[in-house]
């Protein structure tokens, strides 16, 4: 063993091509990071490299995923038992909503029938299992174990029982990223439910939250109001829920009114979710010219006949 | 040959599980605390075998490393890259420090790595990170002593120059 070689490790003072080589180096990546920022190189090369890639998300999702087997595994009969009973009464009770629900939708249904609309409540949906694998910090995505394969595509939004989970960013052939609507990058459109009053929600920097900021200071806003998807947008079907407003102050500025919101799904402990298949019909405006932003296949979905969704939710702001 | 196959196998296990570590999730509570571990791991390699870590190496372990973690690409080679540059420069001085010392030294190495990324984020446009990110290069540096006393036991015992 070597304890002091001249050319990489001298004592007290560095050589001048160690640096030079270091500069190389650094350059190289700036070049990376900017070409990769501007045209999304990452995941094409991903999707190239999914064969070794796909196996290491499974291997480091595996220590989750044993660990959640052995709580099951471990868990006491009572607990289970006492779950079991807890699900059975909510299937039940939404069962007794659902019948009372079915009356309403037929007529609904018949209603659309009427006005010409193709609007259904049906849902077209996919279930999907979460893989546990952190993916950077400060960043609110998850993944999933489905992919291209199964028919996944960029743009599908994810729900779980209680509301809006996020979007498909990324997909590969047999896993896909999900978006959450908490991350700082992502946004969606909005409606309050009580007041009908339409503006968008985006997560929060510490990812904890949702962040209304701008809501025109006469609005009427309320602590505990529901926040549902409002089909603006195209991205998400309209009448999902969102989150509850928890907080409305003036913004700094002193022109609009800011609310912060607690997400409705389950973020954290969501092991299933579900995978929207029909996409939001187009309402509103035609789509802008897009001057700059990730290439036209991955940042609209590929839905054959429909317009391209205006302002896709989750660009970054 | 036959050793020197054993040591090459070794110095490549331990990197491939630094990065597989990077990605398994820790409870949401303790997620703040995870240590960098690939950068944990280079150092170790770079101080005790610098022969065998050299700044393309940094270099492509970083790319398989964003490849991996998919946030953008050259990201975690510019910071590795930069923190083995350092550390090769002044291994000769750091391997003979105390263990207190060189704790001292690799939380500065892992604070500057958190500056870095700092710089990066904020030239991509994203938002600037709160508190709990500082955690990290703490409970890297923390758990540097018990890391480097554990790969030196192995590297012992396999007898790997």
């Amino acid at each position: 063993m070597a304890l002091n070689r001249e050319e990489s490790s001298p004592l007290f003072a560095g050589t001048v091509a160690g640096t030079l080589r270091l500069l190389a180096y650094l350059a190289l990546a700036m070049v990376l990071m900017v070409l990769d920022h501007r045209n999304g190189w990452t995941w094409r090369v991903r999707y190239a490299a999914a064969v070794v890639v796909e196996p290491l998300y499974r291997l480091a999702g595996a220590p989750s995923a044993g660990l959640h087997a052995l709580t099951v595994a471990f868990a006491e009969r009572k607990t289970l038992t006492e779950e079991n009973q807890r699900l059975r009464e909510d299937l039940l009770l939404a069962n007794a909503k659902l019948n009372r629900m079915a009356a309403v939708a037929e007529q609904n249904q018949r209603l659309k029938e009427l006005l010409d609309t193709q609007h259904s409540l049906e849902l077209n949906v996919q279930l999907a299992r979460v893989i546990g694998v952190d993916l950077g910090p400060g960043e609110d995505r998850i993944m999933l174990g489905v992919g291209a394969n199964s028919g996944i595509h960029v743009g599908q939004p994810v729900i779980d029982a209680r509301g809006v989970m996020g979007q498909v960013v990324h997909v590969l052939p047999s896993t896909s990223v999900v978006m959450l609507v908490t991350d700082p990058a992502h946004a969606v459109p909005v409606t309050i439910e009580r007041t009908g009053l339409r503006t968008i929600a985006y997560g929060t920097r510490d990812g904890s939250g949702l962040m209304l900021p701008d809501i025109p200071l006469a609005a009427d806003v309320r602590v505990g109001d529901r926040l549902l998807t409002s089909g603006l947008g195209g991205r998400f079907p309209p009448g999902f829920p969102v989150g509850t407003i928890r907080r409305v102050r003036p913004a700094p500025t002193g022109m609009f009114l800011e609310a912060t919101a607690q997400p409705a799904a389950d973020l954290d402990r969501s092991e299933d979710v579900l995978l929207l298949h029909d996409q939001a019909e187009p309402v509103g405006p035609p789509a802008p010219a897009v001057p700059a932003g990730p290439p036209a296949d991955l940042a609209m979905p590929a839905t054959s006949g429909t317009a391209p969704a205006p302002a896709a939710p989750g660009a970054t702001r | 040959m036959n050793r020197q196959r054993i040591a090459l196998y070794w110095f490549s296990a331990t990197i491939a599980v630094s990065l597989v570590a990077m990605l398994v999730p820790l409870p949401t509570v303790l997620q703040p605390f995870k240590p960098y571990w690939p950068a944990l791991v280079l150092l170790y390699w770079a101080l005790e075998s610098g022969e065998r870590v050299n700044l393309g190496l940094a270099f492509v372990v970083g790319l398989c490393a964003d490849l991996l973690d998919g946030v953008l690409l050259g990201e975690q080679a510019l910071r590795l890259t930069a923190l083995v540059f350092i550390a090769l420069r002044f291994r000769s001085r750091l391997r003979f420090f105390p263990m207190w010392q060189q704790t001292l030294a690799v939380l500065a190495l892992l604070l500057n790595d958190r500056i870095l990324l700092l710089i990066v984020r904020s030239f991509a446009g994203e938002a600037s990170p709160t508190l709990s990110w500082w955690f990290s290069p703490f409970v890297g540096a923390a758990l540097w002593p018990f890391l480097f006393l554990l790969l030196d036991d192995l590297r012992i015992r396999l007898r790997i120059a």
